[in-house]
């Protein structure tokens, strides 16, 4: 034990000796398990994060296509879908986004209806007549809005609605509420211009999970020009967006990369002739082969385990507090639709294992190697200076 | 007295069957009585560093014998080798082979931290060194802030801490000036007196005369060509 301590106490010594070097090595290796755990983070949260918002979504989304593309659905549809065996609610729903060109935010608007998953509020109440609006956090925050004020948007045919806000409600770890506006659903009907007995999509209950997949068939039977869309689907689609074997890939990926650049900076800095000769020295005076083994894989196992703690703790930083700035202008596709991130920390400890594993590994390996190739060596060598 | 080191017709070889192989030893047969004070005397490479080295188990000889206290060392695989180092021997080298840029009293520990002695003990053993060696006010200073008289006696005190029996020393004086060279022999006197036996590799006159030295062995070309009493 107090061998144990001793050589450990001396790799700290020996580590605080070449500041320089040591340092940089802690600052290159943190920053690359930074920007990597960052990815990893950040993919997983928003997987989870989308897996989430769907688990409350609606069994099955009907959606009128035209010519390929979504188009608005009639209403009526509703009663026919709504007398097929095992099917429950059925929900006309109008919804659309809102491209705001000052702040430069998308923002989704949505009718009040019964179907709404309930929203926390963080003050006021809900819209209970035309003219008014509620809220997510992160319209308020970015329209710089209170109680009261009234919200101006202008549609697509350039007609302002202003309407009063009643009340925030909470961002929850449903993405969308942040950036959602609530409408009355005549004055949603009327800003997005809908002709009557159209509806944005329709949404179905179906009291059997089993049955999700039959019913979807029938209403394709019923309409053929609807995409009936099940909670499965998008499940699916979601999952392979943020697959974990993805992430897996850019793991192996940039972990090699990294004890490449490992490598690279010790075979350029190298062991050096001074290292070289305190080890012969360390040996000359009765230290084992085992004892500077020990001695090096403490100095690695430092070096490894505090660059990589820091680099987890800044990527947790980057991303859950910070909202990953630093990450989300590459993530082009997922900045339009989710315009400010508010993350919800969720981490998989598999992965992190993962990345510690393909980043310690390398370290250590080539730390310790080259040291045991001089620690073998006879210590008569050092008689002879060195 | 009795033996303490024996070798038996010794031989070493330095890269064996190729074109640059040196033969350091030449059937080299030598004992060494406990208490001894001894000096092997010789021109630059006679031999003498690699005779030291595989005396102090720093290296094996490629045929031959040698005992350390009735104990057969030169097959020992390198870990044997290593403990009998660290019980056995002190040694001050020729260039002191001190780490400079930490403190005197972590140098002279260091023999200690992989032998799993207490802290307590070490501080102990360290203090008396320290003390007696008189650098005890410069224990907490780095290597590289000490006078050369001063590094020499962290070099002694760090081959002292072991309490080893037998102090090993290669040509300790040659970057010595005559009164530093004069203290060490005073050190090694009061040592040798307390019963270590003392091997020292040397030639300069002024060590080989010394009262301390209770024999001198001559070497050429890694043989030995006799010993004399001085
Ligand atoms: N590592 C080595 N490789 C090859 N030759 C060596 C090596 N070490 C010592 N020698 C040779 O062995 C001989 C004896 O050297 P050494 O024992 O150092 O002599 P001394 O200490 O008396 O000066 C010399 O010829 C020297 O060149
Ligand atoms: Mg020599």
């Amino acid at each position: 034990m107090t061998r144990f301590l001793k050589i450990l106490e001396y790799a700290l010594s020996s580590l605080a000796r070449r500041k320089f070097k040591n340092f940089s090595i802690i600052a290159i290796y943190s920053f690359t398990i930074a920007s990597l755990a960052s990815i990893l983070l950040l993919t997983h949260s928003l997987k989870e994060i989308a897996v989430n918002v769907l688990a409350d979504g609606p069994d099955i989304v009907v959606q009128r296509l035209t010519g390929g593309r979504h188009d608005m659905i009639p209403a009526s549809n509703a009663q026919a879908i709504e007398k097929l065996i095992g099917v429950g609610r059925v929900t006309p729903r109008i919804w659309g986004y809102y491209y705001d060109g000052l702040y430069q935010t998308n923002y989704t608007i949505l009718g009040v209806h019964e179907k709404l998953p309930p929203l926390e509020m963080v003050k006021g109440r809900m819209v209970a007549r035309d003219g008014e609006c509620t809220v997510g956090q992160g319209v308020a925050t970015t329209q710089n809005a209170e109680i009261g004020n009234e919200l101006l948007l202008i549609n697509s045919k350039g007609i302002g609605h202003t309407c009063e806000i009643t009340g925030m409600f909470k961002a929850q770890s449903n993405l969308w509420t942040n950036d959602l506006i609530l409408f009355s659903q005549d004055d949603l009907q009327r800003f997005f211009a809908t002709p009557d007995g159209l509806a944005t999509d329709i949404i179905v209950e179906v009291y059997n999970p089993k049955e999700i997949p039959v019913v979807a068939q029938k209403i394709k039977q019923l309409f053929p020009d609807t995409r009936p869309v099940t909670l499965n689907e998008i499940l699916h689609t979601y999952q392979s967006v943020f697959n974990w074997r993805s992430g897996m890939m850019l793991t192996i990926f940039a972990s090699s990369l990294i004890a490449f650049s490992i490598l690279a900076w010790d075979k350029a800095t190298g062991i050096s002739g001074e290292e070289k000769q305190e080890i012969g020295i360390l040996k000359a005076i009765g230290w084992d082969t085992s004892d500077i083994l020990a001695l090096k894989f403490s100095e690695g196992s430092v070096i490894s385990v505090t660059s990589f703690l820091l680099g987890i703790s800044l990527a947790y930083i980057h991303v859950f507090l910070l909202g990953a700035p630093l990450l989300v202008p590459v993530l082009k596709g997922w900045s339009v639709l989710f315009p400010r991130l508010q993350l919800v920390p969720y981490v998989d400890m598999y992965q992190i294992f993962t990345l510690g594993f393909l980043t310690i590994i390398p370290y250590m390996a080539s730390t310790v190697l080259p040291s045991w190739k001089s620690a073998i060596t006879d210590p008569e060598s050092i008689m002879r200076g060195g | 007295m009795p033996l303490i080191i024996k070798t038996q017709e010794i031989n070493k070889y330095y890269n064996r069957y190729k074109a640059d192989e040196v033969r350091a030893l030449e059937d080299v047969t030598l004992t060494i009585s406990q208490g001894e004070a001894l000096v092997l005397n010789g021109a630059s490479g006679s031999g003498k560093t690699t005779l030291l080295s595989l005396i102090g188990c720093m290296a094996r000889p490629t045929s031959g014998s040698i005992f350390i206290q009735d104990k057969e060392v030169s097959r020992l695989p390198e870990r044997f080798l290593t403990n009998i180092r660290r019980q056995t021997f002190g040694f001050i080298f020729q260039q002191l082979n001190l780490i400079r840029d930490i403190s005197a009293l972590e140098n002279i520990l260091l023999p200690l931290y992989p032998s799993g002695t207490s802290i307590k003990e070490m501080n102990w053993r360290a203090k008396e060194i320290l003390t007696r060696l008189n650098i005890l006010k410069k224990a907490h200073m780095k290597v590289s802030a000490l006078s050369g008289g001063e590094q020499q006696r962290v070099a002694i005190a760090r081959a002292l801490i072991n309490q080893p029996q037998i102090i090993i020393a290669d040509e300790p004086t040659a970057h010595l000036d005559s009164f530093l060279a004069a203290e060490l022999l005073q050190i090694l006197t009061e040592l040798n007196r307390e019963g270590k036996t003392v091997v020292i590799a040397t030639h300069d006159p002024f060590v080989s005369r010394h009262k301390l030295i209770d024999r001198v062995i001559r070497m050429r070309d890694g043989q030995i060509i006799g010993g004399l009493e001085p």
